[in-house]
């Protein structure tokens, strides 16, 4: 039996066989499926993506071309999909968070502290000040991290290849430290519900310092080099144009919507973990555009820094995990010289002097705690946007649902709006300033 | 132990596990995998399981208690009476029960009336309450649940919908129309759980390929896996593995 061509679905024509349906994915001739009469001599579909190098990762756009017309805009996502939603009701709520850590990948402590939140928020606790504030410092580090990440590709994906090197040698600096405090540059699982992981190690806060004595000047640099380039300014201005109010009846927050012109910070407006005992600014921008959103992401990252050493100044020695022992961890890892490894005097302890705390350690480890029922959303201002977890228990050592509203997810669907009547060269540009990753998109 | 519009006892509402009547046996989460310790045989009351049905009295707090006075002005107390099944303020968060036959009106009304105002449709998520460590699922019972997270950014504030179906007639009306962001989440909640947006766009699969059958986030679609073998011993699939309650 052979594959038939199917009207209804052009690319996948099936057929019944012993082991179920067997879909054929084909290519097909566009004349095949769409038949010519119907569109003008200048119609062309291009499939952008999913392995593009201007789309951010595996991203496929399907778009309809007049010339170099924009007439539609189709996003197709998915491609990077892993069921860590999924994954995650089968691990326990600590585990939770090297899951979660995953998602985006460029602001992996953005997610952890967002579940850690919701849990603590389901817990009915609270981590320590000393926590709090280690979270906003390495939150903060992020940010300036991710930023970088989105100029670098921004001038990658324009044809301003100093930009990705200069963005990328910069967000070195940041790992660096990130690497420093936490022992990985990336999906660090450093918060965890309750606190952090572990306290800084010595020589992080003056390392700290080094860079924020460092980074003014190279931001100043990148100034110079993309921000009064006329190529530059051309490129973005007018690109990818979406106002306040195509911002939110499509849910877009973050530098886009600050970018049309209003101050909405989940830092201000819904300020958590200490947030508005902090002195700093939300950038905006009036011009709607790729280039508003482009100097917002430059403010921000000056603002950021602002706040690092705010929170080096108020750093108080203190606990870093919730005293509560059916909670914390029962011991605070310390950093050995090949990374992470365990502290000494726990093991000691538990091994050769208490039965009851080796119990304890046991329990703790292989069940985990137990969270009471019920559910919450706790949103925070991701360098994207609103990061949004929506957590449900039922009682159990494990997350009934953890559900996340990722912002890359939700800014994309403006694709469309940014892009349609555009010229297919602003596409890229509109994108870029969305500044989406998929690992979040998709999770 | 009720609140108005309660669906006989089946809805495990705020998380909790409610359809067992409130009871969970044993210790661990897999059984029949001959547990010797005899905890299989322990019988207890589920934390939360009391309170699943509970509905919160007034006055609820904080703004809450605007937000419903201004959306009863706005729909009228009949309508309101008849679609918010219950109320539950919990944390700090206030969830209304919806009927999913009014939930288009009350979205209406709590976007557009000048006292309410949730311009911004944050999140739009799918919850599969099964039988959370009850037994098995009974058809018939609304273990689908739509949840709706909506912001005014004018009053700053934050309430969550929630609409219950059941996984034989999953039909929840598409809020599309009022919040196009809704778009994209509702595809991910038809993809991920199977409930059937009616007035959506293009309903379709978003995350998981055109072709895929079945709705990876529904409680009883296994996670999958395969035994990892490790220094001698085989470790075996997360979901296989024995979970503590």
């Amino acid at each position: 039996m052979s594959t038939t061509y199917n009207p209804a679905d052009p690319y996948a024509g099936s057929r019944e066989t012993t082991e179920g349906r067997v879909y054929t994915v084909t290519g097909g001739d566009w004349d095949q499926t769409l038949g010519t009469e119907a569109y003008g001599e200048e119609r062309l579909v291009v499939n952008m993506g999913p392995q593009h190098p201007s789309t951010h990762g595996v991203l496929r756009l399907v778009l309809d071309l007049e010339g170099e017309t924009v007439t539609k805009a189709r996003v197709v996502i998915g491609y990077l999909h892993t069921g860590i939603e999924k994954n995650t009701e089968y691990r326990n709520w600590v585990q939770g968070t090297t899951f979660v850590t995953r998602m985006d990948y460029l602001s992996p402590l953005y997610n952890e502290a967002g579940y850690s939140m919701a849990v603590e928020k389901l817990l009915g606790v609270e981590a320590p000040q000393r926590a709090r504030t280690i979270r906003v410092l390495v939150m903060e580090l992020n940010r300036i991290a991710s930023h970088l990440v989105a100029l670098a590709t921004f001038g990658m994906e324009m044809g301003a290849l100093t930009g990705m090197t200069n963005g990328f040698r910069e967000r070195e600096l940041v790992l660096d430290l990130l690497e420093e405090i936490t022992g990985l540059r990336m999906n660090h699982a450093y918060i965890r519900p309750g606190g952090l992981a572990q306290d800084l190690p010595p020589g992080a806060v003056e390392h700290i310092r080094e860079f924020l004595e460092v980074m003014p000047a190279r931001v100043a640099d990148f100034h110079k080099l993309l921000t009064g380039q006329p190529i530059w300014q051309a490129r973005l201005k007018d690109a990818g144009y979406l106002d306040v109010t195509g911002c939110v009846a499509l849910g877009v927050t973050g530098p886009v919507l600050r970018a049309a012109g209003l101050p909405w910070d989940l830092r201000k407006v819904e300020p958590y973990l200490g947030y508005e005992t902090y002195d700093f600014e939300v950038p905006t921008a009036d011009t709607c555009d790729a280039w508003g959103r482009y100097l917002v992401r430059m403010a921000e990252i000056n603002e950021s820094l602002k706040i690092v050493e705010q929170a080096l100044d108020r750093l108080e020695p203190g606990p870093v995990m919730v005293e509560d022992k059916k909670i914390a961890w029962p011991a605070q890892l310390s950093l050995g010289p090949d990374g992470m490894g365990n502290s000494p005097e726990h093991v000691e302890h538990i091994m050769g002097q208490s039965m009851e705390a080796l119990i304890h350690h046991f329990k703790l480890v292989t069940e985990g705690f137990r969270v009471p029922a019920g559910q919450v959303y706790v949103p925070i201002e991701s360098p994207r946007g609103e990061l949004g977890y929506h957590v449900v228990s039922d009682g159990g050592t494990r997350p009934w649902r953890v559900h996340v509203r990722d912002p890359s997810f939700v800014n994309l669907q403006a694709t469309a709006a940014m892009s349609e009547g555009g010229m297919i060269a602003d596409v890229i540009a509109a994108i870029a300033s969305l500044d989406p990753v998929m690992g979040g998109c998709d999770r | 132990m009720t609140g108005p519009g309660d669906r006989s006892g089946t809805d495990a509402g705020q998380g909790a596990a409610a359809p067992s009547g409130g009871f969970r046996k044993g210790a661990f989460g897999v059984s029949g995998s001959g547990d010797t310790s005899g905890f299989g045989g322990l019988v207890r009351v589920e934390p939360g399981g009391a309170v699943a049905l509970h509905s919160t009295e007034r006055p609820y707090g904080g703004y809450f208690d605007e937000v419903t006075d201004a959306l009863i002005e706005a729909v009228g107390q009949a309508t309101y009476d008849a679609a918010v099944q219950r109320v539950l303020v919990d944390r700090g968060e206030i969830t209304y029960f919806v009927a999913r036959e009014h939930l288009l009106t009350l979205v209406r009304a709590l976007r557009d009336d000048e006292a309410l105002r949730f311009e911004l449709c944050s999140s739009v998520s799918g919850v599969d309450y099964l039988d959370s460590g009850g037994p098995a699922a009974e058809p018939g019972r609304p273990r689908l649940h739509v949840v709706l997270h909506l912001t005014s950014m004018t009053y700053r504030r934050r309430i969550r919908l929630e609409v219950a179906v059941t996984a034989e007639d999953p039909h929840v009306p598409s809020v599309t129309s009022v919040y196009p962001t809704a778009d994209w989440h509702e595809r991910e909640t038809w993809d991920m759980f199977g409930v059937v947006f009616d007035g959506h766009p293009a309903l379709t699969r978003i995350l998981m390929p055109d072709d895929w059958d079945g709705h990876p986030q529904r409680k009883d679609y296994p996670l999958g896996g395969v035994p990892v073998e490790y220094h001698d011993a085989t470790i075996p699939p997360p979901d296989t593995r024995r979970a503590y309650r």
